[in-house]
């Protein structure tokens, strides 16, 4: 559905400035830039569009988390012995006082994941901006410098993609590199992991870029390597860039919940999807209380679904001649 | 002679051929072989030859684009032939270079204004306002509409991208500028119009032209003096018309009766000189003069000794030609036979074909691989 529509509008599109009579011509002169021809046919594409109106909501979900806590009157790490456990101690199901239930703890699971919304995002996006960065520069310097620059960077894209990850975090948590589970060695990781794909399309479309003839007129201008690599160059390579960070987000937010799920990641009592997740399935207490499992899970799915989708938009969006694989 | 504005000498670029990653061939392909010559100011000087000859290597040994592997340059009195990258660059603001693909040379992703721009924003001459009112003027000069300053070279059409790209070469007021087949990819009626302004700029702005091109009859509309190159060398140089009509070197002939001329009934009347074989390889070029294996003319002493470029006959000093046995006016080469001794003979020339066949298929050079091998350089400024 959305390939057929985004394709459609990619020919169908509005008429060009150069299609306008000549009257009105001084009022159009300016050509649309790649990014203005996107986002006519990424608005034509429904499914982009309502995965990109479910990933506002569940932005403005994690920034108005403490308004969640505010009006509940339940704070996140809160336990609620009485109101939220049921005299056996087990967890409330789904109510007036608890939206969606609480935990084993009698924690407010709606208010936990509205908080838990807040790390999902903030490492999906951060990571991404930093693998982006890193995989882009990288690949860059190696497509474009050649010799020694390029030789080291490949091979380390070797090296990295063939280092077992979980692996890898679970030792680097055990001798409590970066002060042990948390943050900061989630972004490590997850870094260290992603930039090489990254680096190596970039290092491709470099190197074919790279042999234009308009690089060879760069340099009969003047331009040193920065210059090129960067006004030059990067201009070609930032649409696949961007398709490349919209599909990593949801990549990251899983990798990030596996990570937390295996308890290498935020450690309890703050909120975590992954964390939450592998708190309802260890007690086996899912059984009588679906919620407590079931409500984390359809938040990751549901964002790391949108992103996914509103992804593919963006490619079909930026590139209408590509094939979807 | 000090109205030279461009002094070349024995200017050499070898390509190293790459065999593999780990083992590095010492065989080298010899595109611009030994070649000397001046660019006098306000002149165009045309450089003709066919595809893969050097012209385009040259080209950018010139801009030093390439390093050379040996020779000078000398540019408005200073030896630019070992400048660093960063002396290269107030250089850069002396000489332009003007591309053969208007599709290839202009930047997709930016706009014509900060593509013009960028000479401005490289050298710091200008920014802001100032830039985009140089920009448009830039523009103006080269009959593009100033106000298209906004749009996207793939809005333009191949002429008005050439265009973009001689506003561009233009913007810092160079004193030479090297056209790189300025006008081959564009239609016949257009390449007409590129002509007309480069000429009618050159009178404006006092412009020194290199211009390299395969078309002949362009290059002799344009140019003052024409240099014909073969396999990497200059094998000719003359004032255009004196090399149009007294052409020396037997290449010369060969490639001027091959012309096309209006007139049919001339067209049928004139013999044309068809050459034997392909331009060998550069990797291994023919020994003496690398023309011989091709030449109708070829003797011995061809294959042993590399002739100079030197006045022939009663030329005057500008018209030079590299042959031992130049071809005098009125001399019909299509009776001409190559006579080669038998010690100097790979393989027997075959006499016994066509009588108006001439040439020899003697094949020099690097038996069975025709195709020249890429030239590889890492690009870097």
């Amino acid at each position: 559905m959305s390939v057929a529509t985004s394709i459609e509008s990619g020919i169908a599109g509005p008429a060009e400035p150069f299609g306008v009579a000549p009257g009105e011509a001084d009022a159009r002169i300016e050509g649309r830039s790649t990014w203005e021809l996107a986002w006519a046919r990424l608005k034509r594409d429904r499914a982009a569009m309502i995965s990109l109106t479910v990933i506002i909501v569940i932005i403005l979900v994690a920034i108005f988390a403490p308004v969640f806590a505010a009006i509940t009157g339940h704070g996140a790490d809160a336990q609620f012995r009485t109101t939220g456990m049921t005299p056996d101690g087990l967890p409330v199901a789904p109510g007036s006082r608890f939206v969606l239930g609480t935990d084993d703890q009698g924690r407010d699971l709606l208010v936990r994941i509205a908080y838990g919304a807040r790390i999902s995002l903030l490492v999906g996006v951060v990571v991404t901006v930093l693998v982006v960065a890193v995989g882009a520069v990288l690949g860059l310097a190696a497509g474009y410098m050649g010799g020694l620059v390029d030789t080291i960077v490949a091979r380390l894209i070797d090296v990295v993609l063939s280092l077992p990850y979980l692996l890898f975090a679970i030792s680097l948590v055990s001798i409590n590199f970066l002060g042990g589970p948390g943050l900061p060695i989630i972004v490590f990781v997850i870094t260290v992991f992603s930039w090489a794909a990254i680096a190596r399309v970039v290092r491709g479309q470099v190197l074919s870029i790279r042999e234009k003839e308009y690089i060879e007129a760069a340099r009969s201008l003047g331009s040193g390597s920065w210059r090129i690599m960067f006004v030059d160059i990067l201009p070609n390579v930032v649409a696949q860039l961007i398709v490349y960070a919209t599909l990593l987000i949801p990549v990251v937010i899983v990798f990030e919940a596996a990570l937390s799920f295996l308890g290498l990641g935020i450690p309890p009592p703050t909120p975590d999807w992954g964390q939450m997740i592998s708190e309802a399935q260890q007690g086996g207490l899912y059984q009588q209380a679906w919620w407590f499992l079931v409500f984390p899970s359809a938040a990751l799915v549901i964002t790391t679904l949108a992103f996914n989708i509103l992804g593919d938009g963006v490619r079909d969006a930026l590139d209408p001649r590509l094939e979807r694989l | 002679m000090s109205d030279a504005l461009l002094s070349l000498t024995d200017v050499v670029k070898y390509f190293p051929v790459q065999t593999g990653h780990l083992r590095r061939s010492r065989d080298m392909v010899h595109a611009v072989d030994g070649v000397s010559f001046e660019v006098r100011r306000g002149e165009t000087l045309g450089l003709v030859g066919e595809t893969g000859c050097g012209k385009s290597t040259l080209a950018r040994c010139i801009s030093r684009l390439f390093e050379l592997t040996s020779g000078q340059i000398i540019f408005d009195g200073r030896d630019i032939s070992r400048l660093r990258p960063r002396q290269l660059r107030p250089l850069r603001r002396e000489m332009q270079m003007i591309f053969q693909d208007p599709y290839g040379s202009l930047n997709p992703k930016r706009r014509v204004g900060s593509i013009i721009g960028d000479p401005f924003a490289i050298h710091g001459t200008a920014s802001g306002a100032e830039r985009k009112r140089r920009v448009q003027e830039a523009m103006e000069l080269v009959g593009l509409n100033p106000e298209h300053y906004n749009r996207f070279p793939s809005e333009f059409s191949g002429g008005q991208r050439q265009r973009i790209g001689v506003a561009r070469a233009l913007a810092l007021r160079p004193k030479l500028i090297i056209c790189d087949e300025p006008v081959s990819a564009l239609d016949v009626s257009i390449q007409a119009q590129i002509i007309n302004l480069l000429s009618d700029l050159q009178d404006q702005l006092d412009l020194t032209y290199v211009f390299i091109a395969h078309d002949l009859s362009v290059v002799r509309h344009v140019s003052d003096r024409v240099a014909l190159m073969y396999l990497g060398k200059v094998v000719e140089i003359a004032p255009a018309e004196e090399l149009y009509q007294h052409p020396r070197h037997p290449y010369a002939n060969a490639l001027l009766s091959a012309v096309p001329i209006p007139d049919p009934i001339a067209a049928a009347k004139r013999e044309r000189i068809v050459l034997v074989g392909d331009v060998p390889s550069p990797v291994h070029p023919p020994s003496g003069c690398n023309f011989h294996p091709r030449c109708p003319k070829a003797q011995d002493r061809c294959v042993v000794e590399e002739p100079s470029l030197l006045p022939r006959f009663d030329d005057d000093e500008l018209h030079a030609t590299a042959c031992h046995f130049p071809v005098a006016d009125g001399e019909d080469l299509s009776e001409a036979r190559p006579a080669i001794g038998v010690e100097h003979r790979i393989v027997e020339p075959d006499t016994a074909g066509a009588p108006t066949g001439l040439g020899v298929s003697v094949a020099h050079g690097s038996p069975g691989s025709p195709e020249s091998p890429e030239p590889v350089e890492r690009r870097r400024s």
